[in-house]
């Protein structure tokens, strides 16, 4: 026996069914249905096409995760979701889900921030997290940095993108160079035979923006400027070195993110850099970020690419840190928050019910 | 018998608690958007108001619409996750079965419910010493595009609420009771029939494949 509590999460904010199991800081399992070869013919997610195969992928993936995990439903302490950000039609399957799961066992349920989770996966993989963390989250929905003092209670944004996420920025130029969705890991491996010699612009990074946007990015005029180019070149009549541009692109991206987030841990006087989501699984984005985290003298923690893209296992990390930290469990009416801001880092029970749970958690 | 009965294919969120004789307990709110929010605690008051703790329950009956989409699937996994927890049956009743059942109409009669985009779901049905019986498979459509004669038949959802033009003859209920739900379920289940819990969406998501946006600007 143990008192570290067993936490069940559930991920349904974009097209991966995750559902994962944890102990404390320990992961026992991470079961994902994807529904990502459906929406490969739409040329992206469609929402009511994910949030019909969330309902059908939910409780078999549950199911897997307790048979995999060797747990029964009855052994939970603790329920935890993903109540934003996210498409809202598909959230909303995972949190009445959860909702569901409480009711019938009697235990709490966490609505948790997507973000948030996306920082504390880190913590079954690594161990505790250095307080304060800083974290550089950029996947197909969000880039951003957050200085993070306590990962189930403080969050603070300090800058994020001002148009598309890094993500959106890998898919839409594999768009351009005619790769499948999702298209980062089709970069990514287009990028291991292609030369470094296209200089793309790096943005929001001169004097000026500097000023302004310090810790924001930019990705849509480098989006704008590969398809010119590729543009440019097939006018011309010639064939697109997609090695070549895959190459200089997904440098231009890993360095602007790399360079500013270890700019922020110098200004802020952080000395730990956590990166994750879904472009965290980039290649040239982890050795990168590995090579001038060590001249700089950041300790660096990357979960393992599995870890990095949406999933289960990072909702049931975070609930369990607040399960451990004695956090007010969210109730059975709060909401799925398609834009739920990071600094809500779980949904803390409406008016009177919070003060009287306190009162008996105190 | 315990049967948990719950339907969110209409404008209700609507839970009931049925011992195979009658409603022990039931918690009903109209509210078209916020499913989320209001059915979970819906169940525990539902529950606490017939007495009946949730490691009772034996069964558990589910509307599968037709109804918009976001709402009715919060109904849908709703069921089948509490159903999984517990270990209990769950089973999927039309939700339109359950509107006719409320209806409590003698004779031939339409239920036509909300689809949203200027559109109704219906089915006709003739009811017989307090039994509906469904005589068409559910559509979406129109209301103005229904048959003449099926127009002019006597309706209940909020479909002649929304389009008194195209049907005169609209009554209550509006929308689907929990308890009828129950009703309808228990009946089938009796007559030996099987109730695959299969949401009736009616409609194709919305999306164009790459493919079919190519052929588009094709044309154009
Ligand atoms: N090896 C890779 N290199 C670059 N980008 C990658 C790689 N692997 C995945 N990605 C990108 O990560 C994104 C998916 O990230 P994730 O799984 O976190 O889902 P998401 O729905 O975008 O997440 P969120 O909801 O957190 O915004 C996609 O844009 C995908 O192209």
């Amino acid at each position: 026996m143990t008192d570290e509590p067993l936490v069940l999460g559930i991920e349904t904010s974009c097209d991966e069914t995750g559902v994962g199991i944890v102990r404390g800081e320990t992961l026992l399992v991470d079961a994902i249905a994807s529904s990502v070869d459906e929406h490969a013919r739409f040329g992206g997610v469609v929402p009511e096409v994910a949030s019909r195969a969330h309902l059908e992928a939910m409780v078999p993936t549950i199911e897997r995760a307790c048979a995999t995990a060797g747990v029964a439903l009855t052994d939970l302490d603790g329920i935890a979701v993903t109540s934003g950000p996210g498409l809202a039609g598909a959230l909303m399957v995972g949190v009445a889900s959860a909702k569901a799961l409480g009711i019938g066992l009697g235990v709490p349920v966490y609505g948790v921030n997507h973000l948030a989770s996306h920082v504390a996966v880190d913590i079954v993989e690594h161990g505790p997290l250095p307080e304060p963390t800083m974290a550089l989250l950029v996947s197909g929905g969000h880039s951003s940095l957050l200085l993070v003092p306590d990962v189930t209670d403080d969050i603070r944004p300090l800058g994020s993108t001002i148009d598309d996420a890094a993500g959106e920025a890998f898919d839409k130029v594999a768009r351009v160079l005619g790769l499948p969705f999702p298209g980062g890991p089709h970069i990514d491996r287009a990028a291991r035979d292609g030369a470094i010699e296209i200089d793309f612009p790096r943005g929001l990074t001169s004097g000026r923006d500097m000023e302004r946007h310090r810790y924001d990015f930019s990705f849509s005029g480098l989006k704008t400027a590969v398809s010119r180019w590729v543009q440019a070149r097939q006018a011309a009549g010639e064939d697109v070195p997609v090695a070549d541009v895959a190459a200089s692109f997904q440098e231009a991206v890993t360095d602007v993110l790399t360079r500013k987030a270890i700019l922020a841990c110098q200004e802020q006087g952080v000395g730990h850099l956590q990166i994750g989501g879904g472009v965290a699984a980039n290649t040239r984005l982890r050795a990168m970020a590995q090579e001038r985290c060590d001249r700089a003298g950041i300790q660096l923690r990357v979960p393992r690419p599995g870890l990095c893209t949406d999933n289960g296992a990072m909702v049931a990390s975070l609930g369990a840190q607040m399960m451990a930290k004695g956090r007010v469990p969210s109730g059975l009416d709060f909401p799925a928050d398609s834009s739920m801001p990071v600094t809500d880092v779980h949904n803390e029970p409406a008016g009177p019910a919070s003060a009287h749970d306190a009162l008996h958690a105190g | 018998m315990l049967m948990l009965a719950l339907d969110t294919s209409t404008s209700a969120i609507t839970v009931a608690v049925h011992d195979g004789e009658t409603v022990l307990g039931d918690h009903t709110v109209l509210d078209a958007r916020r499913h989320t929010e209001l059915l979970a605690p819906g169940i525990t008051t539902a529950l606490a108001a017939a007495g009946v703790a949730v490691t009772d329950l034996t069964d558990i009956a589910v509307g599968v619409g037709p109804g918009p989409f976001t709402g009715l699937r919060v109904g849908l996994v709703t069921a089948l996750t509490l159903g999984h927890t517990r270990g209990i049956a769950v089973h999927g009743v039309c939700s339109l079965d359950a509107l006719a059942q409320g209806a409590g109409i003698e004779g031939d009669f339409l239920v036509a419910t909300d689809a949203r985009r200027k559109e109704v779901y219906w089915a006709r049905y003739r009811g017989e010493s307090g039994v509906p019986t469904r005589l068409s498979e559910p559509v979406v459509g129109r209301a103005a595009d229904i048959p003449a004669e099926v127009r002019a038949l006597p309706v209940v959802g909020r479909g002649a609420l929304l389009y008194p033009e195209a049907l005169p003859d609209g009554g209550e209920p509006l929308d689907v009771y929990a308890g009828d739900v129950a009703l309808v379920a228990q009946r089938a289940l009796e007559a030996g029939e099987a109730l695959p819990v299969e949401p009736m969406y009616l409609r194709r998501p919305d999306a164009l494949t790459t493919a079919e946006r190519q052929a588009a600007v094709e044309r154009a």
